[in-house]
């Protein structure tokens, strides 16, 4: 299958992002064009402040879009009902969960609220699909632990694995490699593009994991002051994208080994 | 893991009936126990007893028995939906609004003086000053809840409307003689044992509407556990759902309040006990854990409120701070860290 015949799962037109202040609009990021593939992994990378988590969680309708269009499954993000959405999008965010005094279990399941009943009960159909988000990020042992008991790399993939159980096409994750070391960086980094392409689904995060996104993900969006530009990891390199993200004073992109050096 | 808490379920509703039992065998004039047995079923030869167990006791077992487990599952909702621990069923302001109530028509009656007076302070008229002091206030903090998005700004707001409320009983207060002070000092003792079948009969009314808003938002309570936008990646409609917890609330403690007067403590403190004693933050399972906890607690400290075998009633809302306090800390010392 080559790849232009894939299914569109999201796509921006003109997308322009920032935040309504008390007079017009502030405006972070405009004129954003992508579109993110079925079974893709996406990665998202810029700056400190670029506005990174504003693209996400634009996105992800946490927050209004200042003008232009997004598509989900071409139907316009504002005619999805809720309910909808939920089925078709789910998120890791960079926020602290209110309670950790849930099993592991527990906190997946509450991935299937959008198909359980009114108390929140589960069918069969959601403890399989609870249990199977389980064993796709290899957490079966610590199914009955509460998560207070979990390291940052474990609960970093409760959360994962809790956004599997929702059961959408789109997985966003905002940042879900930081507060890692670097083994469980490239852990969480190479699980993700592993549930890409075993379950089918899109899944876009952002980090400045920049070289091992180079090398692990399908597409980059790459977010810089002027633009933001999305291709294949080494259609950017031979570009000269990434070399445009950083002042130039102290790093160099390194064309060879896909990865930033320190200037001597 | 289920059969754990089917356990623990069973123990607790063995507790309550227990408890029932005992507060109702006990008082001032005491009565052997097959005679409350039988006095409860109409059974009993001795009349007065009779009316003592139907017509004082047993009203005032029910109403510790709404008191604590409304309070309770009020206060566990506000935890959840404020992310607080420190949030309790009055933190909206919600009893300020009762006490506001109440003062204006205590206190404020000199104002009016003569024979008006005498008619405003019956029991009726507080009871509907109090709901309605405290639906107003809830109706205020909804109106701004409408308008702000963070959940903790309402809270801070509830707060601030506690403190105007407070400011306004002080002024009341200094304007008022040592008679009409002291009325108001009683009613906020808390009292249980003053409802009739009628008054308790409207009270459980507004109570289950309370309770069945609580039982329909467990579902969203649970999601909340996520925070707000998780919550809605889920699919929840969260300021409808905000609402709704807030409305079942203020109909939980605003009744209460009315009704049995401010009780502290309570809907603070059972949530944690229970959440201590049952692990877990799965509002499934606390909430009929605080239910029955709650009503637990409050025969209890009824039972010791009303020193049996003597004469005199110990005010409720302090003995339920007295007995509660150091059990909360006992367990929190226990456990050697808040589970939450």
């Amino acid at each position: 299958m080559t790849k232009s015949s894939k299914h569109t799962i999201l796509k921006t037109k003109h997308l322009s992002i920032g935040y309504k202040i008390k007079k017009g609009t502030f405006v972070i990021a405009d004129n954003i064009n992508l579109e993110l593939k079925q079974g893709e992994l996406i990665g998202l990378v810029g700056a400190n402040g670029i506005g990174k988590s504003t693209l996400l969680r634009t996105l992800a309708t946490i927050q209004e879009p200042l003008d232009g269009r997004i598509e989900i499954n071409d139907i316009l993000i504002e005619n999805h009902t809720a309910l909808d959405l939920a089925k078709t999008m789910s998120l890791v965010l960079t926020e602290q969960l209110m309670s950790k005094n849930l099993s592991v279990f527990e906190l997946v399941a509450l991935g299937r609220q959008p198909y359980t009943n009114w108390v929140g009960n589960l069918s069969e159909e959601d403890v399989s699909a609870v249990k199977k988000a389980i064993e796709h990020t290899n957490l079966t042992d610590l199914k009955h632990r509460k998560c207070f008991e979990l390291s940052d790399g474990q609960l970093q993939k409760v959360m994962i694995a809790r956004a599997l159980a929702q059961d959408t096409d789109l997985i966003i994750l905002d940042e879900p490699t930081t507060h890692l070391d670097m083994y469980h960086k490239a852990y969480i980094l190479k699980l993700l593009q592993r549930l890409a392409k075993d379950t089918n689904k899109t899944i876009l995060f952002s980090s400045h994991e920049i070289d091992l996104a180079i090398q692990l993900c399908d597409t980059m969006i790459v977010m810089t002051k002027d633009k933001v530009v999305s291709d294949s990891p080494c259609h950017l390199i031979e570009q000269g994208v990434f070399e445009t993200l950083f002042p130039k004073d102290l790093i160099g992109f390194d064309k060879t080994t896909g990865s930033f050096r320190v200037k001597k | 893991m289920k059969t754990k808490h089917t356990y623990s379920f069973f123990i607790l509703a063995i507790l309550l009936l227990l408890c029932f039992v005992v507060n109702i065998s006990l008082g001032s004039v005491s009565i052997p126990f097959s005679e409350v047995i039988a006095s409860i079923f109409g059974n009993s030869n001795n009349e007065s007893w009779q009316y003592i167990i139907q017509d004082y006791r047993l009203p005032k077992a029910f109403t510790a028995i709404l008191v604590g487990s409304g309070l309770g599952i009020s206060g566990l909702l506000m935890q959840t939906l404020f992310r607080n621990p420190l949030a309790g069923p009055f933190v909206l302001g919600i009893s300020s609004g009762a006490s506001l109530g109440v003062a204006l028509v205590i206190l404020g009656s000199g104002l009016f003086g003569g024979i008006f007076a005498s008619l405003l302070i019956s029991k009726w008229s507080i009871v509907i000053a109090a709901s309605l002091g405290s639906f107003l206030v809830l109706l205020a903090v909804l109106l701004v809840s409408s308008k702000v998005r963070d959940t903790m700004a309402i809270l801070i707001i509830g707060l601030m409307f506690g403190s105007i409320t407070a400011a306004i009983v002080s002024v009341l207060s200094y304007f008022s003689s040592a008679e009409q002070l002291q009325q108001y000092i009683f009613w906020g003792f808390g009292s249980l044992g003053n409802l009739s079948w009628n008054e308790l009969f409207i009270f459980f009314g507004i109570y289950l509407l309370g309770i069945l808003l609580a039982i329909f938002s467990i579902k969203a309570l649970n999601t909340f556990l996520l925070g707000e936008n998780y919550a809605k990646s889920l699919g929840l409609d969260v300021k409808t759902s905000r609402f709704i917890i807030i409305i079942s609330t203020s109909l939980l403690a605003g009744t209460i309040t009315a009704f049995a007067g401010p009780i502290a403590f309570i809907g603070l403190a059972i949530p944690h006990m229970t959440r201590q004693i049952f692990n877990t933050s799965n509002h499934k399972i606390l909430l009929p854990a605080v239910f029955l906890f709650g009503a637990i607690v409050m025969l209890i400290c009824d039972s010791i409120a009303q020193l049996p075998s003597s004469d005199y009633t110990l005010p409720i809302n302090a003995i339920t701070s007295l007995i509660g306090a150091p059990v909360v800390v006992w367990l929190l010392v226990r456990q050697r860290k808040m589970v939450f």
